[in-house]
């Protein structure tokens, strides 16, 4: 299990999120939840421009086993997608927290962030699903 | 209560992920499904399927038995070390189980069914015996070890000492009891569940641990379950319980080919499938590939010109870098186009012959 960086914050369903230095938030699953998924093939991401809502599904993430949904950490407008995963949908499995992010989305209501679980909770909730 | 392998430390001790597959704590792979896929069609990998059920029949009435039990005909096996794959149906034609027969001479037959389906199947092969004079006992004390792709033969007959020479003029589908093997008294098979050249060995609990350890000091990779589900695909094979079932005739599944309507043998479910060689089944099973991005699944709605149908298997092909699937759907014509719902969204696909791949190729 790799170490889960400090910066982070977390949802029950394994999406992570990052507030970058400019107010802008990175998203993307967790190294846990590439894990249980297994190797990725295919990514289904939003449109820059797209708005997107806490807790609504705004990707999909395919492995060979599951297509999962990806549920949106907080609200605010699309500003970038990680373009590069379309055709290495595999660097969510290799780099889940660095190169293997999803999108970034401009937060709307940036309180939100502190709603999420932090590094610890999430660690706790994960070492729960193993059991 | 799960059931274990004799290798199941061996696969917790090289990372693999366990699952429960049919009741028994299996891998589903060791780190990467896809680098595993590769390696077996590339070079050569290895699976732990002693989880199968083994089962030897033997006794003087014990042809009869199987001529009435399956629906391939025994009769084909003439020399001892042949293999035949056959379906065992229920009265209606449905199909109970899969399996393989070998025949190890005289009046001895050995039966490799599917670990799900253990209880049903003995319970219903034993209501069968009636008045056929035959044995019959399950093996739970061997193991199995199969090991594919176009190096397998070579990595196993360098670790058979004497044996390999004899192991080594197997042809394919056919099998031997080698005695005197490093390994102890094995059972080597020229088949599996890849489509790809190998062997299926079975050997008691201490031999398998010795020669799985032996294949992997010689450069053979594991490979767990998640990985055979996408080389059997790919190899046009059929899962039980996925693919076909107890209200699936053989014909509804692509096996008619599997079904040996021969003079006189009266066996269980002739009379359904008899009548659906000759007037055609309902349904067939087709192979879908799907150009589009995405995944084909299980489950997912196929529409037809003559109605719906659904994917029965689906997977992303490793080896075509495309999904692939088999369907099952009416009987009728498909020039009109076939396409799936995915998620809400109609995507065509192409109906295709399987194998979708063949000889680590796409076919």
């Amino acid at each position: 299990m790799s170490e889960i960086p400090g910066d982070l914050r977390f949802m029950k369903s394994h999406e992570w999120a990052r507030i970058e230095g400019d107010g802008k938030v990175t998203i993307g699953i967790s190294d846990h939840a590439q894990g249980l998924l297994g190797d990725l093939v295919y990514v289904e991401l939003p449109q820059v421009g797209d708005s997107v809502e806490a807790g609504n599904a705004c990707a999909v993430v395919e492995s060979v086993k599951a297509a999962s949904d990806v549920y949106a950490p907080v609200s605010g407008t699309v500003t970038a997608v990680n373009t590069a995963l379309a055709d290495k949908p595999e660097t969510i499995n290799e780099d889940a927290y660095g190169e293997g992010w999803l999108f970034v989305v401009e937060a709307s209501d940036p309180d939100q962030f502190n709603d999420l679980l932090g590094p610890d909770d999430y660690a706790d909730l994960i070492e729960e699903d193993d059991l | 209560m799960t059931r274990k392998t004799i290798l199941n430390d061996h696969h917790r001790a090289l990372g693999a992920r366990m699952v429960d597959f049919g009741g028994w704590d299996m891998p589903i792979h060791y780190g990467s499904q896809i680098e595993e896929h590769h390696q077996v069609r590339r070079d050569a990998g290895m699976f732990d399927v002693s989880h199968m059920n083994i089962v030897d029949v033997d006794g003087p009435g014990s042809r009869a038995f199987l001529r009435r039990l399956l629906a391939n005909s025994i009769d084909k096996l003439k020399q001892p070390g042949r293999a035949l794959y056959s379906c065992m149906l229920n009265p209606r034609g449905g199909v109970i189980d899969d399996l393989i027969v070998y025949f190890l001479g005289g009046d001895a037959y050995r039966l490799v069914a599917n670990a799900a389906t253990r209880d049903k199947d003995m319970a219903w092969i034993g209501d069968q015996i009636t008045d056929f004079d035959v044995r019959v006992r399950q093996r739970p004390e061997l193991s199995i070890i199969a090991v594919q792709g176009p190096n397998a033969r070579e990595r196993v007959l360098g670790l058979l000492g004497d044996a390999a020479v004899q192991a080594s003029e197997l042809g394919r589908f056919a099998a031997a009891e080698l005695p005197g093997t490093p390994f102890g008294e094995v059972f080597i098979a020229r088949t599996g569940y890849t489509g790809e050249d190998g062997f299926e060995v079975v050997a008691s609990e201490s031999g398998a641990v010795a020669l799985w350890d032996a294949l992997l000091r010689a450069g053979v990779k594991p490979v767990g379950l998640g990985a055979r589900d996408t080389l059997r695909l790919e190899a046009g094979m059929n899962l039980y319980g996925q693919d076909m079932d107890e209200d699936t005739s053989p014909y509804e599944a692509a096996l008619g080919w599997t079904v040996s309507l021969d003079e006189g043998r009266d066996f269980i479910g002739r009379e359904v499938v008899e009548a659906h060689h000759r007037d055609g089944a309902p349904r067939r099973m087709i192979g879908l590939l799907m150009e589009d991005k995405g995944v084909l699944r299980r489950g997912q709605a196929v529409r037809t010109a003559g109605g719906d149908g659904e994917i029965l298997s689906g997977t992303f092909s490793p080896t075509l870098g495309k999904a692939i699937a088999f369907a099952r759907v009416p009987a009728g014509d498909l020039s009109g186009g076939v396409s799936v719902d995915i998620r809400g969204r109609d995507v065509p696909v192409r109906v295709v012959k399987f194998p979708f791949v063949r000889d680590g190729k796409p076919a």
